[in-house]
């Protein structure tokens, strides 16, 4: 389907390529030497079929743009409906979602579009051409490890990368048994496995509540969920609380769970140490006080085969950062994306939605990518895209995301943890640098910041790019003060081989399956704005 | 009855097959990935570490911190969270490097 085929003759934009869908994959495998060639243009790539993308790509395909929605998985739904694959026969997948019927819905929209989905797609960079369009690089395969790379030609660009998990290291998190929270969610909604059996989870924010009634559901002892805030600093905010009853039934509906599991909730309490020589055979929890430090004396052993772990997560924008999006603060002292009433980046013709924006959960990403599906048909269109339900929309988002502040402030990890690190505790895992050495770059050698503390120690040198240890290096790196957000500079979004920058030396060929380049998008501040001023 | 993860979503898979690791079988269920079947197993490395040379498997489970690298059928470096089990695949454990192939 295309804008031209679809829209009214009013409809200000050129024509787009012709009849993309399905051809992605065949161009891609046909060609000699993909990395150097592009694919088949289209008016919209999306990266990432979570939530935010899913909407974001069907708003934009119902209005008629031809969208390309890729992503890394081989089913939509993100981290967040994540699900077996099909041949695992899941009869009732809901069974470990919350609000099921939103993600059907989606993907019923998603079955009767246009959209070309086009799966094991790593996006790894994103850039901005000449002429103002776009183009993705990906790698593709399972793992990126596939001998097609791609890349693919749009008029407009909608990030909706999502969010990965933020760490905080202590001694023994390093033993195999300990593994991420969402980690343990992800590999139990697609794999349908448990890392153990006794699995205590532990970190800071909602997520933990939500996985630890799921573990407990698929059978996993859980002897302790350790939170390390206290609750209470939602009653400060009373209003974002009243205007966002779903949040506290969601919360009612997990914590209902964990008490028919008889499922103890510690607040103020962390995991400060793991104990066992090859895998995790009991964890110390104690007590925090307000900073976050531990408190002397109140350590407590519970015996467990796992952990299960997590401090909240970090939004995933590298590939808007290393285009030159501007980031905001968030009050948890990770960075979003900065972005205006519709979803538009600093960088025009580059939308986000979701947690890209700061973390605010599935509903508020939805409802992101729904608005920016609509803003961006209504700027390619250069028409006006149903003015009331954007309104709505808007009030809806701004309404959950002042909710998602108030959680990001209530679970920002207070300075004291620090507390927990001995000298040995590495880091960071990929390049296993211990506290010590950090500790040393900072006070000896006059490191002030995580990039310094990068080049004198390698932490945040290894495969992950400091994905696991960003968080951890910028507060020992602060040494008391306030932390810098770490950096989200990457200049890959994902590894990749040698051989395909090496085949990036030339310009964009003419797409094969267009009549040319696309135009580029208009100016923002035509007439096109889907919103009454 | 125990619950179960299969018990609970009602799953009725296709039949199970084998993989291998370092040499001994392990089951797979078909859309599993390799680090599922692993964990399945009960089996939590499957890599040890460039400089301690201490044991590691999955951690993120979704392809973010690459702890659960191995060797797969000869080629190291996997994701082995991301990469679907398939009948025979044989995996071994990866010591330090592999051979960094994916060159960063
Ligand atoms: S477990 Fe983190 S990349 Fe596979």
């Amino acid at each position: 389907m295309t804008a031209s085929a679809s829209e009214p003759d009013d409809v200000a934009g050129p024509p787009s390529a012709s009849e993309p869908k399905g051809s992605a994959g065949t161009v891609a495998d046909s060609l000699p030497d993909a990395a150097r060639r592009s694919d088949v243009s289209y008016d919209l790539v999306v990266v990432g079929a979570g939530s935010a993308g899913l909407a974001g790509a069907v708003a934009a395909s119902e209005l008629g743009l031809s969208v390309a929605l890729l992503d890394s998985s081989t089913q939509p739904g993100g981290q967040f409906y994540r699900h077996p694959a099909p041949t695992l026969g899941a009869v009732r997948p809901e069974a470990l979602h919350h609000d099921w019927s939103a993600f059907a819905d989606l993907r019923r929209r998603l079955d009767a579009s246009g959209v070309d989905h086009l799966t094991g797609h790593h996006v790894w960079s994103v850039a901005k051409e000449t002429d103002g369009t776009w183009t993705a690089h990906a790698l593709t395969g399972a793992d990126g490890s596939a001998d097609a790379p791609v890349r693919i030609g749009a008029r407009a660009l909608l990030l909706a990368t999502g969010a990965y998990e933020r760490q905080l290291p202590f001694p023994g998190w390093t033993l195999p048994g300990v593994v991420g929270a969402g980690g343990a969610q992800a590999m139990l909604k697609s794999g349908l496995v448990l890392p153990g059996r006794r699995i205590v989870v532990a970190g800071s924010g909602p997520l933990l509540l939500a996985v630890a009634s799921s573990l407990a559901s698929a059978g996993a002892r859980v002897p302790a969920v350790v939170e390390a805030a206290g609750y209470l600093r939602y009653g400060r905010t009373p209003r974002a609380l009243v205007t966002n009853p779903r949040k506290a039934v969601e919360a009612l509906v997990h914590a209902a769970a964990l008490a028919r599991h008889r499922v103890p909730v510690r607040l103020r309490s962390a995991v400060t140490e793991v104990h066992g020589t090859d895998r995790v055979e009991a964890v110390t929890v104690s007590r925090l006080d307000r900073d976050w430090r531990p408190v002397r004396g109140t350590g407590r052993r519970i015996a467990c085969d796992a952990l299960a772990v997590g401090h909240g997560l970090v939004p995933q924008i590298e590939l808007a950062v290393a285009v030159g999006c501007s980031t905001r603060a968030l009050p948890d002292g990770t960075l979003g994306l900065a972005l205006d009433a519709l979803q538009e980046s600093s960088v025009p013709g580059l939308w986000a939605a979701g947690e890209t924006g700061g973390v605010g959960g599935a509903e508020l990403a939805r409802a992101e990518g729904e608005l920016a599906g609509r803003a961006i048909a209504a700027r390619l269109l250069g028409r006006r895209t149903g003015v009331g339900a954007t309104a709505g929309l808007r009030r809806r988002r701004d309404r959950m995301r002042a909710f998602a502040d108030v959680m990001s402030a209530a679970h920002a990890p207070g300075p004291g943890w620090t507390g927990w690190l001995t000298d040995d505790t590495d880091v960071c895992r990929c390049e296993e640098v211990p506290a010590g050495r950090v500790r040393e770059a900072v006070a000896e050698l006059g490191a002030r910041d995580a990039r310094t503390v990068k080049l004198l120690t390698r932490a945040g040198m290894g495969w992950c790019q400091g994905r696991m240890c960003g968080t951890a290096v910028s507060c020992l790196a602060a040494d008391g003060a306030t932390p810098e957000p770490p950096s989200e500079r990457r200049p890959f979004a994902v590894p990749v081989p040698l051989a395909v920058l090496a085949a990036l030396d030339g310009p964009l060929d003419p797409t094969p399956a267009s009549d040319g380049p696309p135009d580029p998008i208009p100016a923002s501040d035509g007439p096109t704005d889907p919103v009454p001023s | 009855m125990a619950r179960t993860p299969i018990g609970l979503v009602g799953a009725q898979p296709d039949p199970p097959f084998e993989i291998t690791f370092d040499g001994r079988p392990v089951p797979a269920l078909p859309g599993q990935t390799l680090a599922a079947a692993l964990w399945g197993a009960g089996i939590l490395a499957w890599r040890t570490t460039r400089d301690g040379g201490r044991p590691r498997g999955a951690f993120c489970g979704i392809g973010q911190c690459y702890d659960c690298l191995a060797t797969v059928n000869g080629e190291p470096n996997r994701r082995a969270c991301l990469v679907p089990a398939r009948p025979g695949d044989a995996i071994t454990t990866q010591e330090g490097h592999g051979h960094d192939r994916l060159g960063v």
